[in-house]
């Protein structure tokens, strides 16, 4: 499968809009994760303030790198996907990739893992820009600099990067079962941005609304996130960020819904024809 | 019936002596109610290139899918190098070009054909090889998405060509080409097949696949409507004369080849005369001491082969008559 790792890491590097949606990220992380709540707390005062610019310090380093992952993070994620599984369809490139001879789950696990790949840069690069922002605002504050331990910024890291695999394997399994990327990018962002916050809205009134808000994939990014540090909504912090559920169980949630995406894009991948 | 008999006699002009690169028996592909590919058989044997001429819709593209692997069958089998289509082992030494040539459109030639060598396993040199072979190597650090039509096409052959494939399926490589670009890429098939390679050749222009391709399977309405060897098909070509005084020339030549098969049309005579026979009437016009102003064969076009091999068993008949 190394081959197709290969192939698919060329296609991804070199497609421009893998920069943009990496570019769109990084400015959206410093501006709401850094300046927004800076300049809050400049011009505010009293314990929500205090909390903003605590949130921008190299203490809370991992929860505020991970904080927009369960919303905006994940649904660029899912663009991310969409476009790699659903482009080759729109391209006619399926043929053109499968007739090479991989075999079809070959080219889609090489697909998936350059995917995983490119989230562990997008997470690299997510921690070293939040680490670089907070040393700004720490010397201007003339705030310590107190880093958090190794340990836990590896935890976050990988929790960060499972939720953004999680709405990346979405992504593939929307791309491959609407064979494009309109649909699918479609599709997708509705389900993040407006039926998750729906169902979440109306869990409190009906209860099995809140059984159902349980399995989602946003609620339980959000509340994966908030175990790593991120701050919940109700401080102030990122959108989707709750601790409606605990961590571990979010932690599983979220690895068996990607499990499940792929098995989804897997099996629509091998069964179905290319025409 | 008759089909059989074409059938037969393909059999006969083949070289069966060597394992064929490709099978299929009753190969069949069913949308819903339309019945795209129906029960088709072929063989393609090592050096041989095979043309599949028929329509727009008769269902090339879907029988080539098949082989690749890339819908199943209804019904039947085939087998490609002696594997399961689609199979690692089958697509090892296959390359294909299918329906339109689909590349990454942000990615320059180059680079396209360097992704798929990686998903091949194909040594990197093979790349600039194929690139020369088709003329693309002046281009290929342009993206794709700048390419015009023929230089895509192009792209797409190269892309076949890169693991140095034993079969190539080309489904119409001529689309979107223009007449100089066509000749060129029946150049270039019909050098593929002399290198040995085997060659599934789609089109629906009777001339291209004449002009390259040792056997055609003609097929329509998802049928094999018949197989036949290039010479074959030539021989049922007409032979126009315009000759002074025409009468007579019409009295010589049913003298040769029978009543039935001399028609006056206009000012011409057009005979159905065996391609091996036409110099034989040549001699007796001239002998006959009859003016010959034109004496040219004029080849059928698909429609005419067509209604001639479906139309009547008759016709069939006596197109085959004059070979064995
Ligand atoms: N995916 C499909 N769904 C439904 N019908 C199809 C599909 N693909 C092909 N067909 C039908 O099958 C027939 C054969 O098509 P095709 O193999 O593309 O013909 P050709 O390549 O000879 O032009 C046509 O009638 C076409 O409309
Ligand atoms: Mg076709």
């Amino acid at each position: 499968m190394l081959a197709s790792v290969g192939a698919e890491w060329m296609k991804l590097r070199k497609r421009p809009s893998t920069w943009v949606l990496g570019g769109v990220w990084l400015a959206m992380l410093v501006f709401f994760a850094y300046v927004l709540p800076y300049l809050t707390a400049d011009s505010d005062t009293g314990p929500e303030a205090a909390g903003a610019l605590a949130s921008t310090l190299p203490a809370e380093l991992v929860g505020n790198a991970v904080a927009g992952y369960a919303l905006f993070g994940g649904a660029l994620a899912l663009i991310l996907g969409a476009l790699s599984a659903g482009s080759e369809y729109g391209w006619g490139t399926v043929k053109t990739a499968l007739t090479q001879g991989p075999g079809r789950l070959n080219v889609l696990g090489g697909m998936l893992a350059a995917l995983g790949l490119t989230l562990v840069g997008m997470v690299v690069l997510t921690f070293a820009v939040s680490a670089g922002a907070s040393a700004i605002v720490a010397s201007i504050e003339s705030a310590p600099y107190d880093w958090p331990p190794v340990a836990d910024i590896v935890t976050g890291m990988a929790g960060g990067w499972l939720v953004l695999a999680m709405f990346a394997l979405g992504g593939v399994a929307l791309g491959t079962a609407t064979r494009g990327t309109s649909m699918a990018i479609g599709l997708g962002l509705v389900w993040v941005f407006v039926v998750e916050g729906l169902i979440r809205a109306s869990a409190s009134a009906l209860e099995f609304l809140d059984t159902v808000q349980r399995a989602l994939p946003g609620v339980n990014g959000g509340s994966l996130t908030a175990a790593l540090g991120a701050r919940t909504v109700e401080e102030g912090g990122a959108p989707g960020v709750s601790t409606l559920i605990s961590g571990w169980q979010a932690t599983l949630v979220v690895a068996v819904l990607a499990g499940g995406f792929a098995l989804v894009a897997g099996w629509l991948q091998r069964a179905r024809d290319v025409v | 019936m008759t089909a059989t008999a074409a059938l037969d006699r393909a059999a006969n002009t083949s070289p069966a002596t060597t394992e064929p690169v490709l099978v299929a028996r009753g190969l069949t592909k069913r949308y819903g109610d339309v019945l795209a590919v129906d029960a088709v058989d072929l063989e393609v044997h090592p050096g041989e290139v095979y043309g599949f001429l028929g329509p727009n819709g008769a269902g090339k593209t879907t029988t080539m899918r098949m082989l690749l692997g890339l819908i199943r069958p209804t019904a039947g089998t085939a087998t490609v190098l002696g594997h399961r289509p689609g199979s690692p082992q089958a697509l090892a030494e296959v390359g294909a070009l299918v329906e339109s040539p689909g590349f990454y459109p942000y990615l320059s030639g180059r680079d396209n054909l360097r992704v798929l060598a990686r998903y091949s396993g194909t040594p990197s040199y093979r790349i600039g090889a194929v690139l020369e072979l088709v003329d693309l190597a002046g281009r290929a650090g342009d993206r794709f998405s700048t390419y015009s039509l023929g230089m895509k096409q192009r792209l797409g052959v190269a892309a076949a060509l890169l693991k140095d494939p034993r079969l190539l399926i080309l489904d119409e490589p001529t689309n979107g080409l223009d007449p100089a670009g066509m000749a060129e890429m029946r150049e270039l098939v019909r050098r593929l097949g002399e290198e040995g390679r085997a060659v599934l050749l789609s089109s629906h222009l009777l001339g291209e696949v004449q002009q390259v391709c040792d056997r055609i399977g003609i097929i329509a309405g998802g049928r094999i409507v018949t197989e036949s060897t290039v010479s074959e098909l030539r021989g049922q070509a007409d032979l126009v004369v315009v000759a002074e005084p025409l009468s007579q020339a019409h009295q010589v030549i049913a003298g040769l080849v029978g009543d039935g098969a001399v028609a006056q049309q206009g000012d011409a005579l057009r005979c159905q005369v065996p391609a091996q026979q036409v110099a034989e009437v040549n001699r007796a016009l001239v002998s006959a001491g009859i003016d010959v102003t034109e004496l040219r064969r004029e080849e059928k076009s698909l429609e005419e082969v067509f209604l001639s091999l479906t139309g009547s068993g008759a016709t069939i008949g006596e197109g085959g008559s004059h070979v064995g």
